[in-house]
């Protein structure tokens, strides 16, 4: 060391050691844990599901890349971030869709759930659900228009619906019957749960087989990478509610199993609800804004108009979360009262 | 022996120890470096005082500075030699302060030179405080504050336990743990001055359960009659905290802005414990401590007794370091600072020093916005929300971190920056933030006293 005593040092500000945690890490994450329920959309939907989800994927990472570019920023695409929301996007979407639509939501998605707010760390609202809820404003029917499930010739042909022309009227070569929460709703008949947990019914691309998202979901709560407590308070308030409901007239009101496995709740709970930025970050904020998003779902989807309100229950919720925070903080040390003086 | 482990406190983090290289290392006597540099404030409070002159010749453990004021240790040689120049010296925040250069005699011996004894039998609690800063003595974990001060209890409050800290819970450093199994009988003779000192009836050691064998050996040696009970904690950082310590063992917390003192406990590190018990019945003066100096960049890796002044550069190149060296901390990974120059000296509160290469230090990873994770919630030892403060420290709102989220509770552990998957520099925004409004109140009481 004698031969080169001015060296330079780095100086760095303690602490020197860090976790390895990455947003990155997360994300990709997030994404790994999404693929068992992506594989089962294409398994179930065929081409269409491939089609939709690759599109939709494609739409919003371009889409952020392009506005990043705009906006004179580097571009965020290998955050991974946006392709979490363009396949959550995806998976939200009917089956048979034109595809004119699902690029128009995906563009809807980043620009105005994501972008418009200074891009990642910054939504107010889950951007997916921000998609979402622009198609279902601007194309109630198509976006309540479902093809069947296990069709025998989806891996070989796309619905003629799906390749549309702009602003056309789409044509449906096959409708399937109503949802689970349709036919609940408008005919007053029920599937079988365990058709509903296995995902053998029809639906949007990603939201049918519970089972799976349910692991997705299991995968990244070991990993400590999702507030568990969020799907718990929707979990406990929908079982809560709806047992309760159910309880008081059996006829009237479907059993929580089915409330808990028919359509988006359990996509919405584990992957949609849990958007860190849009959700509240203590754990008892976390907790209270399940409870509202299970208790929202269930008023939504027993007194409502709509046969499904996962997505308005949580986008609600997450206009709320920021409330929360204000109003749940930890409880520092040295504010608690001493346990013996 | 059956150890139960007491529960900790709540949240947290577990760093990897990285301990395993150095904490079987015996203690090692270290040689004098050419030219020793002594700061005449190397804790918290007020500069000692010279008592010596240009070119005077003086011996080890000799007197040197004299404490100015209550705040203030005495300082003394930390070898027999000529005193060079008063002047002033680099330190580890970059800025120089007054001190002294000594030049160690060519032969010069590990003789060190007695005082005025103070017997532990006969001596009043003040006259023990008195012993404690004339003997220099300051916190040795790093935080530097005056252990004198610390043991002395307010009038109108008392104590009625003290904690002795072994817990070390800091990566890589195995000092504490070396003493404990080193110094048993100069911890308990430390122990019988601190519980004289501050009356208190009882004395806990606290001891991370990763150092079972320094619990084992402390309880096979302590002295029956001594009123001292040894439990472990769990293993966690930052466990070695003195509010969070005296939260887990005696259930009682610190309310915020107090100190141990308000709920009648006393936390003094083991090794500050253990150089009153060494020092105080042959009136010596501190003039050596205990160092872990480790990490990757540093070849002969190990706990060594180093004379106070010593440079880092030399003892550094006592040690050996590989050729890439990049960083030097000073301290643990954890909480140390990283060297400014090797020209600065280690001082009493320098429990370690940690060496880096490129390879460790050469990757910087980018910083992502806040994604509200919560993760940092469920680091903070002291519940605070860095998520939020970090977002008010970036917008420079600090009065709003003080006000409405408990900023100054903050004792910049560096759990949350540890676990950010975004990389934001929390606990640096947080120093900065603190370090702004302490300038801001001390601006304030000037103002309104003029």
């Amino acid at each position: 060391m004698d031969e080169r005593p001015n060296k330079t040092l780095k100086i760095s500000a303690a602490p020197h050691l860090a976790s390895g945690a990455s947003v990155e890490r997360i994300m990709r994450n997030v994404v790994l844990a999404l693929l068992p329920t992506t594989g089962f959309a294409v398994y179930a939907f065929g081409l269409a599901a491939l089609l939709s989800l690759f599109t939709a994927t494609l739409t919003c990472v371009l889409a952020e890349h392009l506005l990043c570019k705009l906006a004179g920023r580097p571009s965020t695409v290998k955050d991974w971030s946006v392709v979490i929301t363009g396949l959550l996007y995806g998976l939200t979407l009917p089956p048979g869709l034109p595809l004119w639509m699902v690029c128009l939501g995906g563009l809807i998605a980043v620009a105005m759930g994501k972008a418009l707010y200074g891009g990642l760390g910054y939504n107010l609202f889950n951007p997916a659900l921000v998609g979402r809820a622009f198609l279902q404003a601007a194309f109630p029917t198509a976006m309540t228009t479902w093809t069947p499930a296990f069709s025998a010739d989806r891996f070989t042909s796309l619905p003629g619906s799906m390749l549309a022309p702009p602003f056309g009227t789409p044509h449906y070569d096959q409708i399937s019957g109503a949802t689970p929460l349709a036919a609940m709703k408008f005919e007053q008949t029920l599937s079988d749960t365990v058709d509903l947990f296995l995902g053998l019914t029809s639906g949007s691309l990603g939201e049918t087989c519970s089972l799976l998202i349910l692991l997705g979901g299991l995968y990244l709560i070991a990993r400590r990478m999702m507030n568990w407590r969020i799907p718990a308070g929707i979990f406990t308030a929908v079982i809560l509610l709806s047992g309760l409901l159910h309880l008081s007239d059996a006829q009237a009101y479907p059993s929580p199993l089915f409330m808990l496995f028919s359509g988006g709740l359990m996509l919405g709970a584990m992957f949609m609800a849990t958007d860190m930025v849009a959700s509240p970050i203590t754990p008892l904020g976390c907790y209270l804004y399940g409870v509202l998003i299970g208790a929202l779902v269930v008023v939504i989807r027993l007194w409502g108009g709509m046969p499904e309100g996962v997505m308005y229950a949580i986008l609600l919720a997450n206009a709320v979360s920021p409330l929360i925070d204000r109003l749940i903080q930890p409880v520092a040390y040295g504010t608690r009262r001493s346990k013996d003086s | 022996m059956n150890w139960m482990t007491r529960r900790s406190f709540p949240h947290g983090i577990h760093p990897q120890p990285a301990k395993d290289e150095t904490q079987r290392e015996p203690i090692r006597q270290f040689p004098f470096a050419p030219l020793m540099v002594i700061p005449l404030l190397q804790h918290i409070g007020k500069p000692a005082v010279t008592v010596v002159s240009e070119g005077q010749e003086v011996v080890r453990g000799q007197l040197i500075a004299r404490p100015d004021g209550f705040l203030s240790v005495a300082m003394h040689a930390p070898a027999s030699g000529v005193i060079r120049r008063i002047d002033r010296v680099p330190t580890l925040l970059g800025s120089m302060v007054p001190g002294i250069y000594l030049q160690p005699f060519p032969a010069s011996t590990q003789e060190v030179c007695e005082g005025m004894p103070c017997p532990v039998e006969t001596a009043t609690p003040e006259e023990i405080l008195a012993a404690i800063q004339q003997a220099g003595i300051v916190g040795l974990g790093g935080a530097g504050f005056p252990t004198h001060a610390k043991l002395q209890v307010p009038a109108d409050k008392h104590i009625d336990t003290v904690i002795i800290n072994g817990v070390e819970c800091e990566p890589y450093l195995t000092t504490d743990h070396r003493v404990m199994l080193e110094q048993s009988a100069d911890i308990y003779t430390g122990i019988r001055y601190v519980l004289k000192a501050t009356g208190a009836a009882r004395a806990i050691i606290a001891i991370e359960d990763n150092k079972r064998d320094a619990a084992e050996y402390l309880g096979a040696m302590l002295p029956s009659d001594l009123p001292v009970s040894i439990e472990l904690v769990t293993v966690k950082y930052p466990q070695g905290a003195e509010k969070l310590l005296v939260s887990v063992l005696l259930n009682r917390e610190v309310p915020t802005g107090g100190l141990p003192v308000d709920i009648h406990a006393a936390v003094i590190n083991v090794a500050t414990t253990a150089e009153i018990g060494r020092l105080l019945p042959r009136g010596r003066g501190i003039q050596e401590r205990v160092v872990t100096i480790t990490g990757p960049a540093v070849r002969r890796r190990g706990n060594y007794r180093i004379p106070i002044g010593t440079p880092l550069r030399f003892a550094l190149e006592t040690v050996g370091t590989s050729e890439d060296l990049s960083e030097v901390l000073v301290g643990g990974p954890m909480m140390g600072q990283a060297a400014p120059s090797l020209d600065i000296p280690i001082t009493k509160g320098t429990s370690g020093v940690v060496a880096y290469t490129e390879r460790e230090t050469g990757h910087q990873p980018p910083i992502y916005p806040c994604v509200h994770c919560g993760d940092c919630l469920e680091a903070c030892p002291m519940s605070l929300n860095p998520s939020q403060l970090g977002l008010l420290a970036a917008r420079e709102h600090y009065q709003a971190m003080v006000d409405d989220f408990h900023l100054m509770t903050c004792f910049e552990c560096g759990a949350c920056s540890y676990v950010c998957p975004s990389h934001i520099p929390l606990a640096q925004r947080f120093r900065v933030a603190k370090a702004y409004i302490r300038k801001n109140q001390a601006s304030v009481v000037r103002s309104q006293a003029s």
